[in-house]
């Protein structure tokens, strides 16, 4: 893992330091709210619905034990005892008091952490496959990248006041874990003829106006990453709309412009910029690499697992739905899911977070991982060491058999905490999770992606889920709007929308027609809801979910 | 005749805390809105609103959100209020913790 320089350590250090006296100018009346909340935002410090909200970075989703115990320390002594893991790999504390959070800032540093440019028009935390380092299908490990793209980002001079927020996410793997079409930039690291390049992707985004990325470029040499990133935002920074915040995004830059004309102005801007990068980046990003070597990966029997396997379902249960395939011949990469039936996903609390840093000291090579799907990752795991984990898990609550399923719902805090929210998110997440537990059809239905963002900023990535749920106000009262078939992989897709929105009340029985339709029309039980979707279309979706409709276009 | 004025309170959030508070008839601030002061005329939630605007080192945003006042006491008009005046519905968190 990467380790700060000193340079990283003053830097923090320093920012934290002029932070605290800007909240100590608030506080004596010095500076005004209008002063204030720039500064605060550019350091990850919301105010919500009812309290202050902290978004503090974990870079490309990686974390080792010392970070997991310092954010319990933090939620037990600054909060409620819990964190919230979002969609990207951040964690957010939703009740930190103004006054305390300079010493929550401190707190970070000390484990080299912070929340700069959480928030803002800046360019974001950047995030990766959770799976960095340990998945089957990697071609390179995308964090040296991610963390190259950190140091350059920050503080940048020229993107300190970018038209509107600036997100990236790096993909090393043949899958695209990072969802990389859903942001302003999506890099995904490929090989051609025993070289490495990268396919770098334009112009995604959800929101309000989704869109798919657009490759700009299919295979940029690795020297030439940061100078072409460089000449991108530099193109939108000089072309975005400023005018309207709603047109600000990169996506519709590129919408409006046209591919092949943004094309050529990141060309000719990085004809220009290309010579200033004198090759210390790349050196740079040598020395960031061996900060990734893969830990030392053991040859031991893997009888222990398999007797576990043989022995107990429930483990048996766990192993399947939970684990996935490690590049290393006897070890797994463990999901740990934060979305057991009935609980609010994406949240830790402290004693969780302490198990799961303790689990990843003693038999995880001292690794987590944050996934955007708001599970915890154990990324290098001996089989042998499995059962021992699932036990421990179990003592507190962390067994939950659903990574993939029906219940693994991503859902943004909604109205429950977001001052932007038009409806709540989470209730319904809890719900859907408990009916589908309650019917015990959760692993007869398989791979079903159901996503919730409670209003259009779509910070639940409904328009990426199988299912999408949407939360609006009509007319003062919750309403939710499903999307069918979109899909956040390789071949991502935006989903479409079914028809009118459902109340409070109807939408999960809504949802569980849905499902109940799929189970009915698939082929067998290998055609997954995004298959039998693709295969069908919407209309045996759409008739399941107002058989009104239907009834009455029958009768007619 | 005008258009019938819908009560207002005016709430905002704590600076320090940064929780829901209203202001009540003395000019101090409450965190139940049971004790705020309901605004019953247009101008004179306009004043209400306008004097605690430069009260900058207390509260954060402040703004007049609508009412009714009936049996009942003063009751939200919509359930962003209704969740302001609560907490979030997953935890018992917030003001339905704090009420006694």
């Amino acid at each position: 893992m990467y380790q700060y320089s000193d340079f990283d350590a003053a830097y923090v250090a320093e920012r934290n330091r002029q932070f605290r006296a800007q909240v100590e100018r608030r506080i004596d009346g010095s500076l005004t709210e209008d002063e204030f909340r720039p500064l605060r935002l550019m350091n990850g410090l919301y105010l919500q619905l009812h309290a202050y909200m902290l978004r503090v970075a974990i870079p490309y989703g990686t974390l080792n034990s010392g970070q997991m115990r310092q954010l319990a320390m933090i939620a037990d002594k600054f909060d409620k005892g819990y964190g919230h893991f979002t969609t990207r790999q951040n964690i957010q504390y939703n009740w930190p008091k103004l006054p305390d959070v300079p010493d929550i800032l401190d707190a970070l540093a000390d484990v080299q952490m912070h929340a700069i440019q959480t928030s803002g028009n800046t360019i974001r935390n950047v995030t990766a496959d959770h799976f960095a380092g340990a998945a089957a299908d990697e071609v390179a490990d995308p964090r040296p990248v991610a963390e190259l793209i950190r140091q350059w980002s920050t503080d940048h001079p020229e993107f300190q006041f970018l038209p509107r927020k600036f997100k990236v996410a790096v993909a090393g793997g043949k899958i695209d874990r990072a969802v990389t079409r859903a942001h302003d930039v999506g890099i995904r690291i490929v090989e051609r003829d025993g070289q490495i390049g990268y396919e770098i992707i334009v112009g995604g985004g959800l929101g309000r106006t989704p869109m798919i990325g657009k490759t700009i470029h299919d295979f940029l040499p690795e020297a030439d990453l940061l100078p072409y990133l460089e000449a991108i935002v530099s193109v939108w920074n000089l072309l975005g709309r400023r005018d309207n915040k709603y047109k600000a995004r990169i996506k519709i830059t590129v919408h409006e412009n046209g591919l092949d004309e943004i094309k050529r102005l990141v060309d000719d801007r990085f004809a220009l910029i290309r010579p200033q990068f004198s090759g210390v980046d790349q050196a740079l990003l040598a020395e960031i690499k061996a900060q990734f070597q893969p830990p030392a990966f053991r040859n031991a029997p893997e009888d222990a697992f398999a007797a576990a396997y043989d022995a107990d379902p429930l483990f048996r249960s766990w192993a399947d739905t939970n684990l996935a395939e490690h590049r290393a011949p006897g070890y797994a990469i463990v999901q740990i899911s934060i979305k057991k039936h009935g609980d609010t996903p994406g949240d830790a609390t402290s004693e969780q977070m302490r198990v799961m840093a303790d689990l990843a000291e003693r038999y995880g090579h001292d690794e987590l991982r944050i996934s955007h799907e708001q599970n915890v990752i154990l990324p290098h795991v001996h089989k042998s060491d499995l059962p021992a984990i699932y036990a421990a898990l179990r003592d507190v609550d962390l067994h939950t058999a659903n990574i993939g399923l029906v219940s693994d719902i991503i859902a943004c805090p909604g109205m429950d905490y977001c001052a932007l929210a038009t409806a709540r998110s989470i209730p319904i997440a809890q719900q859907i999770a408990v009916r589908f537990d309650e019917l015990k059809l959760e692993h007869e239905i398989g791979d079903l992606k159901i996503k919730i963002s409670g209003c259009i900023n779509a910070c639940g990535h409904h328009h990426v889920g199988h299912i999408g749920i949407l939360g609006l106000d009509r007319a003062g009262v919750e309403n939710y709007q499903i999307t069918l078939g979109g899909d956040a992989t390789d071949d991502a897709k935006i989903g479409e929308r079914a028809g009118p929105g459902f109340s409070y009340t109807e939408i999960v029985p809504a949802i569980e027609r849905l499902v109940k339709a799929y189970l009915d029309h698939r082929t067998s039980k290998d055609e997954t809801f995004a298959q039998a979707y693709t295969r069908l279309g919407a209309a045996p979706f759409k008739a399941a979910l107002y058989p009104e409709k239907e009834a009455r276009a029958n009768a007619a | 005749m005008p258009k019938a004025f819908t009560p207002k309170v005016v709430t905002a959030n704590h600076l320090l805390e940064g929780d829901v508070i209203y202001l009540a008839n003395d000019g101090g601030w409450t965190r139940r809105l049971e004790e705020a002061e309901v605004l019953m005329d247009e101008d004179y939630a306009a004043v209400r609103l306008g004097e605690v605007e430069s009260r900058q080192s207390e509260v954060v945003g402040p703004y007049l959100a609508d009412v009714t006042v009936g049996p009942k006491g003063v009751q939200t008009t919509h359930f962003r209020e209704e969740f302001r005046k609560t907490g979030p519905s997953n935890y018992n968190h917030g003001k339905q913790a704090e009420a006694v």
